[in-house]
């Protein structure tokens, strides 16, 4: 059968494909906010005068920017799962919960993320000159005025570019979650090419696919970073 | 006696019954990771010269193709690209025996040598073409103006400056490298990822994903070491006594001075 046929033939693949991208899409889109505000996290806590929390903190980083992405989310996923079983062991088997592979996808992505992510915040954070934050305490702002309406949007123009570097490399890195039994869009090619032994074309639209959302990923990062610099120009 | 006390002291922090036993798979499958990096890693910086190049030439015919390939080898996952190869060298086999390189792609070492070797060359082409386009357009019409050839402006004027540059990339690259070639575990090579999963399969014991990722740190902080030596013995006439990030990298680039940055790759 062509190649076709085998996609949006009456048996069509398309439609695993197309569930496989919306788990991949999704996977992306729900790591974002704890992997980038548990790296922003990681990275105040940097920047802390708590000698400890430093060190650890760098420990955190250097250990997940040093290992293979793959052995993170291993380590990440075996860990959790021992850690629950513990627990259940612990508290009686009442408490024996079965881990959801998305939700253990989710966590180990964060985790990676947080950590590339984190550098990005130091550096922009740094950038952020001091006398923003005299200013903005002799205005009187509070706390979190003076995060979110003075430090953020200067924050945000210096970490777009990094963030969204860490992004295409998030959504690439989910393809790996497809090994921890998540029906993403490479696992999706991967049923499809074993039922029908085609390969060349399952894996070739799957490629397809990252590649259409790697573009559009570029556009909406161009049209961010603008957004952010205006007023900078 | 006293060895004994010893392996009680270490017993607290490794576990020497789990790595006596194992141990040896680890350091076979470090073998293995070496030879997939450091033969990808040369290949694909041999190809990575004329895909610059050819991104770089007035002519479309040329920089179109260039250009695709580049945005295949970086839009797409690693994973989906090696599944690709080792997959779909499977699927086309009758054509591949005819033209006598099924023995190539029968082979998972091999495969992942080809795979890994066509995506570093994609990103080392960028690489190389940022780093020639860094050196001043001045240096060029200099070079004219003394009469150079265009051998002799690229051989004492460009490279040795565009290399410099591409030094600290290159180095994210290979430490990108030597984390993306853990995906070959995945297409059943025993490389140190490879021969990790088989231990954890024999054993159910966790620690061992933890000796493994205490290999692959000790790999790409040494890396990260190596370099910033070499980056600071090159770069020594630019600014005696200034740490070469400083002087090379330029404001805005993505990476924080003084560290090799692990990120920046992104396989």
């Amino acid at each position: 059968m062509g190649w076709f046929g085998l996609l949006f033939g009456p048996n069509g693949w398309a439609p695993l494909l197309l569930k496989g991208t919306v788990i991949t899409v999704l996977l992306s889109v729900t790591t974002i906010p704890f992997g980038f505000g548990g790296g922003l996290l990681l990275a105040v806590l940097k920047l802390s005068r708590n000698r400890t929390v430093r060190i650890l903190c760098d420990a955190y980083t250097t250990f997940f920017r040093g290992i293979p992405d793959l052995l993170s989310l291993f380590i990440v996923y075996f860990g959790l799962q021992s850690l629950l079983n513990m627990l259940a062991n612990w508290l009686g088997d009442a408490w024996r919960i079965e881990m959801n592979a998305f939700i253990a996808g989710v966590i180990a992505l964060s985790v990676v993320v947080a950590a590339y992510s984190s550098e990005v915040w130091v550096a922009s954070l740094k950038a952020v000159p001091a006398g923003q934050f005299d200013a903005a305490k002799s205005l009187g702002l509070h706390a979190r005025q003076t995060f979110f309406h003075v430090v953020l949007p200067q924050l945000m123009r210096v970490a777009l570019p990094g963030l969204g570097n860490i992004w295409t490399i998030l959504v690439k890195d989910t393809s790996l979650i497809s090994t921890l039994a998540v029906m993403d869009l490479l696992r999706a090619a991967s049923e499809a090419s074993r039922a029908t032994t085609r390969p060349l074309v399952f894996y070739g639209a799957a490629a397809a696919i990252y590649l259409i959302f790697s573009i559009f990923s570029g556009i909406g990062q161009t049209y961010l970073e603008r957004r952010a610099n205006q007023g900078y120009a | 006696m006293m060895l004994n006390q010893i392996a009680d002291y270490a017993g607290a922090f490794v576990d020497i019954d789990l790595l006596s036993e194992w141990g040896y798979r680890l350091l076979r499958g470090l073998w293995i990771t070496a030879e997939v990096v450091v033969l990808s890693c040369t290949i694909g910086f041999l190809l990575a010269y004329p895909i610059a190049k050819a991104r770089m030439s007035r002519y479309v015919l040329l920089s179109a193709p260039a250009v695709g390939y580049v945005t295949f080898f970086r839009g797409t996952p690693l994973l989906c690209q090696l599944y690709l190869a080792y997959y779909g060298a499977g699927e086309m086999r009758p054509f591949l025996t005819q033209v006598d390189l099924w023995w190539f792609f029968r082979d998972a070492f091999y495969c992942c040598i080809f795979a890994f070797s066509l995506n570093t060359a994609a990103y080392q082409s960028e690489i190389m073409r940022g780093a020639i386009m860094s050196v001043p357009k001045g240096q060029l019409e200099a070079a004219h103006a003394l009469g150079l050839s265009r051998y002799a402006t690229a051989r004492h004027i460009v490279w040795p400056q565009a290399m410099l540059v591409a030094l600290r990339p290159f180095g994210n690259e290979l430490i990108g490298m030597i984390k993306a070639s853990a995906l070959a575990a995945i297409v059943t090579l025993l490389d140190l990822m490879g021969e990790t999963r088989f231990v954890f399969a024999r054993t159910f014991d966790f620690a061992i994903y933890v000796y493994c990722a205490i290999i692959y740190l000790a790999m790409t902080q040494a890396i990260s070491r190596i370099w910033n030596r070499l980056e600071r013995g090159l770069s020594r006439h630019l600014l005696a006594g200034q740490p070469a990030a400083l002087v090379l990298s330029p404001a805005g680039r993505k990476g924080q001075a003084g560290a090799l940055d692990p990120v920046s790759a992104g396989h």
